[in-house]
């Protein structure tokens, strides 16, 4: 009988538990809110209760007579100790207008929400009790607060350095268009509104500052998804120097984007503490958090796709009016631009293309990236486009997707709006999709339960999105004011344990647990003996952060290549242990061994120890054993995937019911398969919030209606079906470990999947669009509609 | 005015002069400085601070700490001080119900409340009990998965 020798299990693919979730689940992990100093004082933001208006007073002497008051300040005390805040997507050709962006507002407040005053206590509890006794004499101004009306003659402007509101206007195109148009057999049109969102990570936004008046030096604990960019501004707005800036992201209880941009409330926790001399704590309660952190999406797009009868595209061509909302957020010019406008034609092969996309200023909160950040909106424009386009020429939604897909490539292809998508196989995952879901049976189902008077609805979207941001030199170019590289240090400590450092800053995604699995496998240690430490500016090298589903795209890739000097130096040193030559060591299962001659070998372990006492090293060799890599890539990945819904619509009621939820993601190889299924989890019942539930309502006054979790409704635990995961696999051609993202590529797809699938219910209604979310009643009213005409 | 209470947490009798107005998830985070008690609305809908009291979950939010006086509290840090992980916690681990970990503390009182009276809940009862908790990350589907490999060991 043979003896079969059990392969031991690769560590790279295996669903191991997570390394963070001990603290998490036992409740001693420290989130901002729960980090106390001593000394430390509370501040509470007065905001702005108008869209619009003229300050003409402001008094806190009842303020700060209050019990336990400290100190109050408004605009006018930062004037000259606070700059502006900076906008750093400067995205060139755009002719944008930065308007200044206070941290708190000297003369005009622009938005329910825009920061007006603070009041410093020793307890949190006074400071609130007393911030309600600020008095401010508002002059209310005009409000205008949709992108659209917003640049019309005659609306309210927000800017004097933006005439009708216009912050930037921004042009793609590829291809002869007009042409395109010229010859089109057919032309579908439609007016798609990406409704604005609010990203509500179940953590606010907050900050805890420590200014030390006799050193200069300040440390922040701040709720941020990167750490390294917060110390960089925070370094110019406060004109405290980045070396005595230490900035610490704790744990941080999700992101989604809305922890990306520096808020007005970090500057002015910032500033409390460098006049007082103290700690300062400033946590945003939900409805401080649903108006004064960043928003999401907030589109109206007006798009026209050319093609033939049978199906083929010809061009696509659009307008889009984004709503930026009161201020230049941090990041905000480069989504609909960039991030959005160069995706237009998606995984399909469109000859020519042409948007032109108008950023907007509105009496709102300022928008920033929301999950997937312009990927989505393109996704969804081009996956609703095409469906009209099938309506229209009597061709399955599937087919006239197959008929215009970009074959499977794997080392590069060229798109019409100049990029060059890594590797792709989209015909691929959307057969895996339709076949796991039954597609021709679901159709069969769909056309029986129409005979008996129930409308099953059917929805397929495919999806490539651009991310693991990006070549740095590509940063510069399209006006990102930073650089998008990552890096990172291994050190092995002597007892052959290691510690990982990032600059990258995760805050619920589990590279403390991917990345020790990258080390595990690339160096053979258990992936218990390797910490990962990340979020704290003092101890990591320099990163720039999480977000754009980059960093196991990116920080990842800077790992495996550090990994891999690692290697080098211990192949030197064993060689010199074992007094042979270099190039006949061999490495396995973490063993450096004389090739042949397996007995002959050293531990990663062995090489640790030895490299730190450092007894006998090869001349001129360093002691230590540790390396840190700076990792630039050479490209943007593009993950990709097909999506597929079924829901029933009841006609009675407009009410919406999701009965399968199909998602096929390719992000190349899963270096951890539990994850990336939560990560598809998460993204896709994000999006379909979108698709149904959640918007952003500003009355015309620009009031927040929606200002709280009464209000705003985040998809529950009792209206969701189980999300049925699969995956393709297409390695990145130029990533070291071949991997991709999937942070937002649930979110991308799944927006228009849903959309599309009540819409196809809806089909015999003749009914073409209805305003996102679909809620029962906007559902109903379309249908009514549609009877009654 | 202040008041005088007692209230037992985690097993520990803690006597306090307190504000009437103080809420229990106050009184816990900043009074007693157990700070796994989440706060993550201001209008009870999230569900991140609920908490045992007298063995019933609750929003902790939505109670004052003088109405808790001379009862009992668990918060998360009573669950496992030893750092041994209960029936709960450890199928929350396995099955990868948690992500950013904010909601987590609630979710496991949340399951635990529901585990007690229902030892074997369907999916549908699972995602019916769990809808007064929120959770941005996960999308529910590994919290449900959670509770009933928490329910399969036994969990409660």
């Amino acid at each position: 009988m043979a003896t079969t020798i059990a392969k031991p299990a690769r560590i790279f693919g295996s669903a191991i538990r997570r390394r963070e979730d001990p603290r998490l689940l036992t409740g001693t992990a420290k989130y901002t809110a729960d980090i106390t100093l001593p000394g430390q004082l509370h501040a509470a933001i007065l905001r702005s209760p108008h869209g619009h208006a003229r300050i003409r007073k402001i008094d806190t002497s009842a303020a700060k007579a209050a019990p336990g008051v400290v100190a109050a300040f408004t605009g006018a005390d930062t004037e000259g100790v606070l700059q502006s805040i900076p906008c750093a997507w400067l995205v060139p050709n755009s002719d944008l207008k930065v308007s200044p962006y206070p941290a708190m507002a000297k003369s005009v407040v622009r938005y329910v929400g825009d920061a007006v005053a603070v009041v410093v206590a020793e307890s949190a509890q006074q400071a609130y009790d007393a911030v309600d006794l600020v008095d401010v004499d508002y002059e209310p101004l005009p409000v205008t607060i949709d992108p659209e009306k917003a640049v019309k003659p005659g609306a309210p402007q927000l800017h004097m350095e933006a005439p009708n509101n216009i912050a930037f206007k921004w042009t793609v195109a590829g291809g002869d268009v007009e042409a395109a148009f010229k010859n089109a057999e057919v032309v579908v049109r439609d007016r798609i509104v990406q409704q604005r969102l609010i990203p509500t990570a179940m953590e606010t936004r907050g900050a805890l500052a420590h200014y030390i008046p006799a050193t200069g030096e300040l440390t922040l604990w701040n709720t941020t998804q990167n750490p390294h960019i917060v110390r960089f501004i925070m370094s110019l707005v406060s004109g405290i120097p980045e070396d005595r800036l230490r900035v610490i992201a704790p744990e941080v209880g999700g992101g989604f984007g809305s922890k990306i941009a520096q808020i007005q409330g970090d500057f002015i926790t910032v500033f409390c503490s460098m006049k007082l001399g103290r700690p300062v704590k400033w946590i945003e309660s939900r409805s401080e958090n649903y108006q004064s952190t960043t928003h999401g999406r907030d589109h109206v797009q007006d798009v026209e796709l050319a093609a033939t009868k049978d199906g083929r595209i010809l061009g696509l061509r659009c307008t889009v009016w984004a709503g930026m909302g009161a201020y230049l957020s941090t990041a905000a010019p480069g989504i609909p631009t960039i991030l959005h406008g160069l995706m237009l034609s998606g995984p399909y092969k469109i000859p020519a293309v042409k948007e032109d996309v108008y950023g907007v200023y509105t009496n709102t909160t300022p928008v920033e990236a929301y999950r997937g950040a312009g990927r989505p909106e393109a996704t969804f424009m081009l996956e609703r486009i095409i469906d009209r386009l099938a309506g229209e020429i009597g061709i399955d939604p599937v087919e006239v997707r197959r008929r215009n897909l970009i074959p499977p490539f794997d080392n590069g292809f060229d798109v019409i709006t100049g990029l060059k998508y890594d590797s792709g196989n989209y015909q691929g995952a959307l057969d895996k999709a339709l076949g796991h879901a039954g597609y021709e049976k679901l159709r069969e189902e769909q056309a029986a339960a129409r005979k008996k008077g129930r409308y099953l609805g059917i929805g397929v979207s495919v999806y490539v999105e651009i991310c693991g941001l990006g070549p740095s030199q590509v940063a510069g170019a399209v006006g990102f004011q930073g650089g998008l590289w990552e890096s990172a240090i291994i050190r092995f400590h002597p007892s052959g344990k290691a510690q990982v450092f990032i600059g990258a800053s995760p805050h619920g995604q589990g590279e403390e647990t991917t990345f020790a699995q990258i080390v595990a496998d690339e160096l053979g240690v258990s992936v218990n003996d390797v910490k990962v430490v990340h979020g704290d500016t003092d101890i990591t090298p320099m990163g720039w952060g999480t977000y754009g589903s980059r960093t196991t795209a990116v920080s990842g890739a800077a790992l495996a290549m550090a990994t891999r000097k690692i290697k080098e130096k211990a192949k030197l040193l064993t060689s010199h242990l074992l007094e042979a030559a270099v190039e006949d060591i061999d490495f396995a299962n973490g063993k450096f061994f004389v090739r042949g001659f397996p007995d002959r070998h050293k531990t990663i372990q062995d090489i640790a120890l030895m490299a730190n006492v450092a007894w006998n090293m090869p001349q001129g060799m360093e002691p230590g054993l540790e390396a840190t890599t700076f990792y630039d890539p050479p490209n943007f990945v593009f993950p990709f995937g097909a999506h597929l819904a079924v829901v029933e619509v009841d006609p009675e009621t407009g009410h919406v019911e999701l009965k399968r939820y199909v998602a096929v993601d390719d992000c190349g190889p899963q270096i951890n398969p539990m994850i990336v299924e939560g990560q598809v989890h998460g993204g896709v019942v994000q999006g379909i919030g979108q698709a149904l539930w959640e918007q952003a309502v500003y009355n015309d006054n620009g009031q927040l209606l929606t200002g709280s979790l009464a209000d705003y409704a985040i998809p529950r635990a009792d209206v969701l079906p189980d999300i049925e995961v699969l995956h393709t696999v297409t390695p990145s051609p130029h990533h070291p470990l071949g991997v991709k993202g999937i942070g937002e590529a649930g979110t991308i797809a799944s927006t228009c999947t849903v959309y599309n699938a009540v819409l196809d219910a809806l089909e015999p209604f003749k009914v073409q669009s209805i305003l996102m979310p679909l809620t029962p009643e906007r559902v109903w009213q379309a249908i009514a509609g549609q009877k009654g005409a | 005015m202040k008041l005088s209470v007692s209230i037992t947490v985690n097993g520990r009798a803690y006597d306090r002069e307190i504000e009437p107005r103080l809420l229990l998830v106050h009184f816990l985070r900043d009074s007693l400085a157990l700070t796994g008690t989440k706060i993550g609305c201001d209008t009870s809908q999230c569900g991140a601070c609920v908490v045992l009291l007298d063995g019933v979950a609750v929003k902790s939010c939505t109670c004052l700490a003088a109405q808790a006086d001379g009862s009992q509290v668990t918060t998360i840090e009573g669950v496992a001080p030893d750092g041994q992980l209960n029936a709960i916690q450890e199928a929350f681990w396995t099955k990868h119900g948690l992500q950013c970990g904010f909601c987590t503390p609630g979710m496991i009182f949340a399951t635990q409340a529901l585990l007690s009276g229902n030892s074997n809940p369907s999916p549908e009862q699972i995602r019916h009990a769990l809808e007064g908790n929120l959770c941005r990350c996960t999308g529910y589907q590994n919290i449900v998965r959670s509770v009933q490999a928490a329910a399969a060991a036994g969990g409660r």
